[in-house]
This record gives structure tokens, sequence and C-alpha cells, in this order.
């Protein structure tokens, strides 16, 4: 209750004008606190940005991989798409703190249960875009590639899964933005990054640290969907009219 | 060539079989048209050939080889298939979209860029302008050629097609089919050709199979189709007013050379010229050409004394449109009918002029047979 009543105070400060010194106190404003403490503590700081996107970059990867593959086995097995999109439904429902304390009975504390949480958050999105992708190209492209003599591999590789990549990226990039700030969470296994700043902030009540770690966080999530976003696009123009180079 | 011996297609949860005891043999170099209406089976028939549909039962020859008992990948890269949505690859220029089947046999790099170019050629499309562009850049009869120029890009020696010139406009189709009949000529493909459009099956086909519910009803060359329809189904399906659907069988260069058409005008022939030959003749106008024979326009009686000018250039109308000499005289009657016009001027493929065509000309054709 008392954590409530704080992040409330936080921003009855931020919104009253009253920022850089706090009401009938006389320390400094919250930003001024925020802007001290990241110059002090900038290090730190710079260690757990770079630790949350390590965290991340390894769970999409690993995520990207597993969830083709499934997405490409459910286009194949129709009688699966249902029970496996709902499983990955499923997964995507649970609490990230029950997970993340479900996890720690088989993964132990640290990076390795983190990055296993995080997977299974991604799944969802990455799986059913690959599938739907997959499902949506015109059976008249498949079926003439097979007609004339294409194997199934061939087919795979060469026509469904550059088809389906724009849908496929889509996918990858909800899910990205998604786990950063699940990634936030998963500091309280150990896992490392921003969400160390957040936890610490809060059972210390200081402020600067929940900020600068919920600022990074967004900063993270933002800079991903920019990128991704712009792969996407990229390969979206692929096959599309082209005039305007011509 | 292609032997199909009592074959049936029974789809799995259906209770009736798609193609039931067909038995039909397409002999080399024949184009063998399979036409019906829709659900008669005609496109499962097809799709056999190249094991898209496996049959039930019966079996399938291909130069006496057992199509069934044959790797289904070597066997399809040696049949050409182009279907109704002609299927090209929309993330691929049209160069990688002809190169498919060279690429899945490993043709060496250079061959197949020299072979890509040499069949957009063929179709009339041009290497240089079209190569490079992507599908949904091109208008819907460009896609077909591209369609056609794929499944022949390393000559095979049968080609499958499932109305390939039928997403297009009637008048871009009759000349899709002209073109097409043209390089057969050349290559000389055993060809099965599925259609509903019965009228499109008299043009094209060497031999019709005509079925229904999955049965082969009759089997015959379109001449005899016409004379002789095996029963009431095939009759109405031809329809009524047969002595037209002939004019499908005979192109126009068959009767062209027997026509006594007067000789075309220069484009700096003199006015009077023109007025004493029309004057002399009981024709009402003279078609224009210039000095390279290619077609510029005809001049009626009427214009000249509507417009002024000493050269026949100064009175030329415009033609809308013009037939070539291997179109059907079916083509020639459409031209007129939709120009609204009692004739038709006939030109070659670089457009120089052949000849005139009349509705009076067709209708001594549909006279003769009857």
């Amino acid at each position: 209750m008392s954590q409530g009543i704080n992040i409330y105070l936080y921003f009855s400060k931020v919104f009253t004008g009253d920022m850089f010194m706090a009401v009938g106190q006389d320390r400094p404003g919250l930003i001024s606190r925020t802007v001290t403490y990241i110059g002090r503590r900038s290090d730190l700081i710079w260690d757990l940005l770079l630790e949350h996107l390590w965290l991340i970059i390894v769970s999409i990867s690993i995520a990207v991989v597993v969830s083709v593959i499934l997405g490409v086995i459910i286009s194949y097995k129709s009688s699966l798409a249902a029970t496996v999109l709902t499983i990955c439904q499923i997964m995507m429902t649970i609490p990230s703190m029950a997970m993340l304390a479900f996890m720690v009975p088989f993964f132990g504390i640290g990076f390795t249960t983190g990055v296993v949480a995080l997977i299974l958050y991604s799944l969802l999105p990455i799986v059913r875009n690959t599938y739907t992708g997959i499902k949506e190209i015109s059976p008249a492209v498949v079926e003439s590639a097979v007609g004339m003599g294409m194997t199934e591999w061939r087919v795979l590789t060469k026509i469904k899964i550059p088809l389906a990549r724009p849908v496929i990226m889509a996918g990858i990039r909800t899910a990205t933005v998604m786990i950063v700030g699940i990634g936030a969470i998963a500091a309280y296994v150990g896992a490392g990054g921003l969400g160390e700043l957040i936890f610490q902030g809060i059972s210390r009540s200081h402020e600067p640290m929940i900020i600068v770690g919920a600022i990074g966080v967004s900063i993270i999530a933002l800079a991903f969907d920019f990128v991704l976003s712009w792969g996407e696009r990229r390969l979206a123009a692929v096959g599309k009219v082209r005039e305007a180079k011509q | 060539m292609i032997k199909i011996e009592n074959v049936t297609k029974k789809f799995p949860g259906m209770e009736i079989p798609a193609v039931k005891d067909l038995n039909l043999e397409i002999k080399e170099g024949d184009i063998c048209v399979l036409v019906g209406p829709s659900g008669c089976g005609k496109t499962t028939t097809m799709k056999m050939i190249n094991r898209i549909h496996e049959p039930t039962s019966g079996s399938i020859y291909i130069d006496g080889q057992d199509a069934l008992k044959m790797n289904p990948i070597k066997l399809r890269l040696d049949i050409g298939y182009v279907i109704q949505e002609i299927g090209l690859f929309p993330h691929m220029t049209i160069e990688e979209n002809v190169a498919t089947v060279p690429n899945e046999k490993k043709w060496p790099k250079e061959k197949t860029k020299k072979k890509v170019a040499e069949m957009l050629t063929l179709v009339g499309l041009d290497p240089e302008l079209h190569g490079k562009r992507y599908p949904s850049e091109l208008s819907g009869g460009q896609r077909q050629r591209v369609g056609v120029a794929r499944a022949m890009a390393t000559d095979p020696p049968i080609m499958l097609m499932d109305e390939p010139f039928g997403a297009v406009d009637p008048i871009t189709r009759a000349k899709l089919q002209n073109e097409f009949l043209r390089i057969q000529e050349r290559v000389g493909k055993t060809i099965v050709f599925v259609t509903h459009d019965i009228d499109e099956a008299i043009k094209m086909g060497d031999t019709i199979a005509v079925m229904r519910d999955g049965e082969l009803v009759q089997h015959a060359s379109p001449n005899d189709l016409l004379s002789a329809p095996a029963d009431e189904f095939v009759s109405s399906l031809v329809g009524r007013n047969r002595s037209i659907k002939r004019l499908h069988l005979i192109r126009i260069r068959e009767i062209l050379s027997d026509l006594d058409r007067p000789k075309p005008a220069k484009v700096d022939t003199s006015v009077d010229d023109i007025r004493k030959q029309l004057d002399e003749s009981d024709i009402r106008s003279v078609m224009v050409v210039d000095r390279d024979n290619k077609l510029k326009g005809i001049i009626g009686i009427n214009d000249l004394k509507k417009k002024t000018g000493e050269q026949a250039a100064d009175y030329i109308q415009e033609l809308d449109q013009s037939v070539t000499s291997d179109a059907t005289l079916n083509d020639a009657l459409s031209v007129m009918l939709e120009c609204g016009e009692g004739y038709v001027a006939v030109v070659n493929e670089d457009d120089q002029y052949q000849g005139t065509i009349t509705l009076g000309d067709l209708l001594n054709v549909v006279k003769e047979d009857e």
C-alpha cells in the first residue's frame, strides 16, 4: 500500500510543477535528483542496459528459430495447429511473476530462467504469424511451384518462407517489444537487466532508480520497434510495385 | 505419347468419383482439349498426368513409361505447367520466374539467362523492358504470357494448360490464342489443354475430349465433333449455330489468297487516281499503305467529298482494329461486329497489309460448308 502512495506522490510532484524542489522539504526535486543519479551511476546504468539488451536478443533469437519451425510444422499438419496455438496462447495468459517463480525449481536463479520465460512468452505472436503467413499464400502460387517440379523443401525455402516473411517479421516485432517489458520483471529471478534498478528502487524508496529503469526499458522497446518496423517495411516492399525506381 | 488407361480418381470423403474409368490417348504433337462443364473432372484428369493428384486406380503412360512409377519430381520437371490463376511468384522478378525450372534442373547461369531472354521474346515480351519487373507491375495479358514462357523454359515435350487464357478480356484472349498456336506450329509440343469454353476448344484443339460427370463422352477432331456429336449432351454443348462455330476452324490466310481484291493505294497516290479507281469498281473504299506496305488507314468515297487535298495521305481515316492472317474467321467476325463495319483489314506480324476480309466472304464460307 505504501508503495502505491509513493508512486502517487512522485507523479503529483512531477505534474504540479514543483519538479526541482520537493514540497515542504529542503532536498532537490525528482528530476534534478534523477539527473544527478544518472551522472553518478552512469556505469552501472549502462551495464544494466546492455545486460537487458543481451537478455532480449538471446531470448528472441532462440524464440524465432523455435517458433518459425513450430509454425512451419503446423502449417503442414493442420490437425496440430489448433492445439499448438492454444498452448501458446495459454503461455501468454500466465502472469509473468507466476511464470518466473514456476521456472526457478527447474532452471535455478539467473539468466537462463529469464531467457526460458521470455521465449515462452514470445512463442505465440511468431508461431501464429508464421502459420497464417504461410496459409495466406495463394494456393495457385504453391500449386504451380509443385507442378513445375520443385521439391517440398525448395517450395518451403524459395516460395513459402520468403512470401510469409513480412508477416513473420511483424510477429517478431510484436514479440520483441512485448518481452522487453517482461524482461524487466525477469530481474526478480536474477536474470539481470534494468529490472534490477526498478526492484531496488522500489525496495529502497529510491525514486530516481525506478525512473531510470523504466525509461531505459521504454527506450529499448522503442529502439527495437523502430529497427524491426524498418526491416518489416523493407521486406514488404519486395514484390510490390517499384515503379519509382525505374 | 500420353495414354490414360482405366483411370479412376476418388477424392477422400467424396461418394462419387471425380473421374470414372477414363481412357484417353493423346498423340505426339497434338493439342488435346478437355472440355466440359465445371465439376466434370477435366482439371482432375489433367492434374493426374503430372501427379498433382494421384489416380485411385488405373495407369498413365508417357512415351510408354508408367508415369505412376516415376519419381514425381523428375516427371514434373519435364512437363510444362500453366494453371488458371497463372501462379507467378510475386516476390520474384519476371526473369526469376521464367528461370524456375532451369534453376531446378541446375542449368549453368549463362545458359539460363540466354534461355530466359529467348522465351520472353518468343511470347512477345521485351527481356530488357519486362525482365526485371515484378508480376504485380504487369497487365493480365502479360502475366499470362510469362506463365507460358515459364512453362516452356526447358522445352518440355509435354505441356499441361488449365484455362491459361481465362483471366483476360476476349480480344486479348483471341490474340494470345493465335500467338500460342503460332508458337505451337514451330515447337510441336504435346499439349493437354483444359477449358470450359467450347469455342476455345474448337479453335485450339487438334482433338477435343468432351467430359461429363467424370466420364469421357466423345473424343474427336473439332470437325467431327461439329458434324457428328455423339449424343444430346455434346450437341447442346456445341450449340445450334454450328456453322458459325466452324468459323473457328478456318484461318484467314486459308481464304485470303483466293479472294480478288483491289490493290491498296499508297500514301502519295493522287486523289484523282483513287477517285477513278473507286468510280470504276463497285467498291466504296480503298485501303492505304505506306512505302513499307504498312497499313495506314482507309479512304471511303464519302471521305473524298468531305475533305480537300491532293494526296491520299490527306484523306486517311485511321482503322481501330485489324487482324493478323493467322487469326480465325471468327476473330475477324468479332472485330467486324465490334467496329460496326462490314470489313476488316488483314496484316502480318509487322503490320504490313495482306488483304481485306468482308462479311460477304464469311457468308460464302458458311454457305459452302452447308
